[in-house]
């Protein structure tokens, strides 16, 4: 079809086509779009990608459960910790496992860090496209600091693997709460000063105002979710509606807005910052300082390094757990989240063998992309940069 | 909230069966999640009873996807997954298909979103989906041969890439 367009188009009284990217720096990595012209107005588009296809699902089903944790880091680059919380709860789903409250809520508060720093990226590199330079230097100043925190906890900075299956890898180390409690204060400031530089400003207003309109019917009906379907109207979020993690246990709005342009959109990212904000302060009275940060599941969870020399069950538990893997129930499970992007989900198919049957995930990206030709067919060129910005992609996840 | 799922989906399957009893062929409970298995021939006017019901009202269709059950007979298994933003509920629809007829009818003109998740499948899988608008591969190139999510089908694929050094030597005389 894509070369049916390349040849007929042209052909054609006044169209022309306009291949748009791979290696365009506003499609946020490999994304291909052809653009259909009639002068400066955008007639038809078609989204090409693949470019990514890593086979990461096919993978997964060659690891054993906890091997393909790592795995699950590199489909949505920008938010690590929410694709292993994602994964981690469709196979303790699968298993029936409980999670201590603990590490429910040291998982609560670094998927909430997470998302910050997913939208100060999107909030940085969206401004570049639109021609705000400065924004972008001041997000990743801040971006940096959560990083920060992501080493400091983790030992890694993007690829953390930090969620496993039962709990976490690690406890907090010591020192966490002085960390994140600067951050905190820092952070408001800072969104006031991001705010500062883009609500007001007309030139922002003229290139994200009434722009890639999209209708909450139109959306649903799309499977969008996320921030683009939350500022069509819809509170719809995970968090709320099909909560996990102790997410009821937090006081927190989610933020809804009508107009549905690029605009809106942003406000809503700006708007969901700031309730992170909130949720990880809540996450930090919650959590005590000493307790379980996994839940003891012989055989399924790597017991303690302690027992390890003392008791004999521990060491063959230990060592089988990392030679042979676990086996659930045969059964199948799906599991989502509220990802900085929207529902992501991850089914999980087992048929008892201690590799899954199958692993699918639910990218947001991926879906909500699908409505990117909605948004920008009978609109100008330079809005379509506009459009791909306001979706949030991010070309991992998308391809896969 | 495990229990009040439970009941809500619960209605879900009496309703559904009140609408049509030979609609579902089976129902699945596991771990709070619904399961309902579909007859292909149902598939499409189940799901449209699914959404334009009063009573259930799913509108989102979150998610489609594939498992390969090779060598087990019926192979396939297309589940969609659906949400009822209102009712604030989930529902798993099952079909499976054999590897000799693996073609279903596509869910496009119930939910628009199923476009490009049945085009996943289909790369993916090789299953067909009957009137679907734009049924080509989305992920792997257009000339790809095979179906690299089938499980007779190996992790290192098929392709013999050459390695430098073999490339070298075969190009001298």
């Amino acid at each position: 079809m894509i070369s049916s367009m390349v040849e007929t188009a042209t052909g054609g009284a006044k169209t022309m086509v306009l291949n748009m990217g791979p290696q365009h720096p506003s499609t946020h990595g490999v994304l291909r779009i052809l653009l259909e012209l009639d002068g400066e107005n955008v007639v038809r588009a078609i989204p090409d990608m693949g470019y990514l296809h890593t086979g990461i699902e096919k993978s997964c089903e060659d690891k054993t459960y906890s091997q393909a944790i790592t795995l699950t880091d590199r489909i949505d680059y920008l938010n690590p910790l929410g694709n292993n919380l994602a994964y981690c709860l469709a196979v303790e789903k699968l298993l029936g496992l409980e999670i201590p409250k603990r590490a429910q809520y040291i998982r609560v508060m670094m998927v909430e860090l997470q998302r910050i720093s997913s939208h100060l990226v999107w909030l940085g590199t969206h401004a570049i496209d639109l021609g705000a330079m400065s924004v972008f230097l001041y997000c990743f100043r801040e971006r940096e600091e959560i990083l920060k925190i992501f080493e400091f906890v983790a030992g890694q900075r993007m690829m953390t693997s930090y969620i496993r299956i039962g709990g976490l890898a690690l406890d907090l180390p010591a020192g966490w709460r002085q960390r994140v409690e600067k951050f905190l204060k820092m952070m408001p400031g800072r969104i006031d000063e991001y705010e500062e530089l883009l609500t007001g400003n007309r030139i922002w207003m003229g290139r994200t105002k009434d722009v890639g309109y999209i209708s909450a019917e139109d959306a649903v009906a799309l499977s969008m979710t996320g921030p683009t379907l939350r500022a069509a109207g819809l509170a719809y979020d995970n968090r709320r509606v099909f909560p996990y993690s102790s997410y009821p246990e937090f006081e927190f709005d989610v933020p809804t807005r009508t107009d549905s342009d690029c605009f809106g959109r942003y406000m809503i990212r700006i708007a969901e910052m700031r309730e992170s904000l909130k949720i990880i302060r809540q996450a930090m009275g919650k959590i005590t300082a000493d307790g379980p940060f996994r839940t003891e599941a012989p055989g399924i969870i790597p017991p303690d390094r302690e027992k390890m020399k003392t008791e004999m069950e521990a060491l063959i538990y230990h060592f089988k757990i990392f030679t042979e893997g676990f086996s659930p129930a045969p059964g199948e499970a799906f599991a989502t989240i509220e990802s900085p992007r929207g529902e992501l989900g991850v089914f999980v198919a087992s048929d008892g063998s201690p590799k899954p049957l199958r692993v699918h995930f639910r990218g947001p990206s991926f879906i909500n992309l699908q409505a990117l030709p909605k948004l920008i067919e009978g609109k100008l060129l330079a809005d379509v940069i506009a459009c791909i910005g306001t979706i949030d992609i991010v070309l991992g996840e998308v391809d896969r | 909230m495990t229990e009040n799922s439970n009941q809500n989906t619960n209605v879900v399957v009496e309703r559904l069966r009140a609408w049509n009893p030979n609609a579902i062929s089976e129902v699945i409970e596991f771990r709070g999640e619904t399961t309902i298995v579909v007859p292909r021939n149902v598939l499409r006017v189940l799901a449209e009873r699914c959404r334009a019901d009063k009573e259930l009202q799913f509108n989102l269709l979150s998610d489609a996807t594939c498992v390969d059950r090779y060598p087990l007979e019926p192979r396939f298994e297309v589940n969609y997954h659906l949400v009822s933003i209102p009712r604030r509920i989930r529902l798993r629809l099952k079909v499976r298909l054999s590897s000799d007829d693996a073609t279903v009818d596509s869910l496009v003109p119930v939910w628009p979103g199923a476009n490009w998740l049945e085009r996943e499948v289909f790369d993916l899988f090789g299953i067909r989906f009957n009137e679907h608008p734009d049924l080509r591969r989305i992920l792997m190139p257009e000339d790809w041969e095979g179906y690299p999510l089938r499980k007779d089908y190996p992790v290192e694929g098929y392709r013999d890439i050459p390695s430098s050094a073999t490339r070298y030597t075969r190009n001298r005389p």
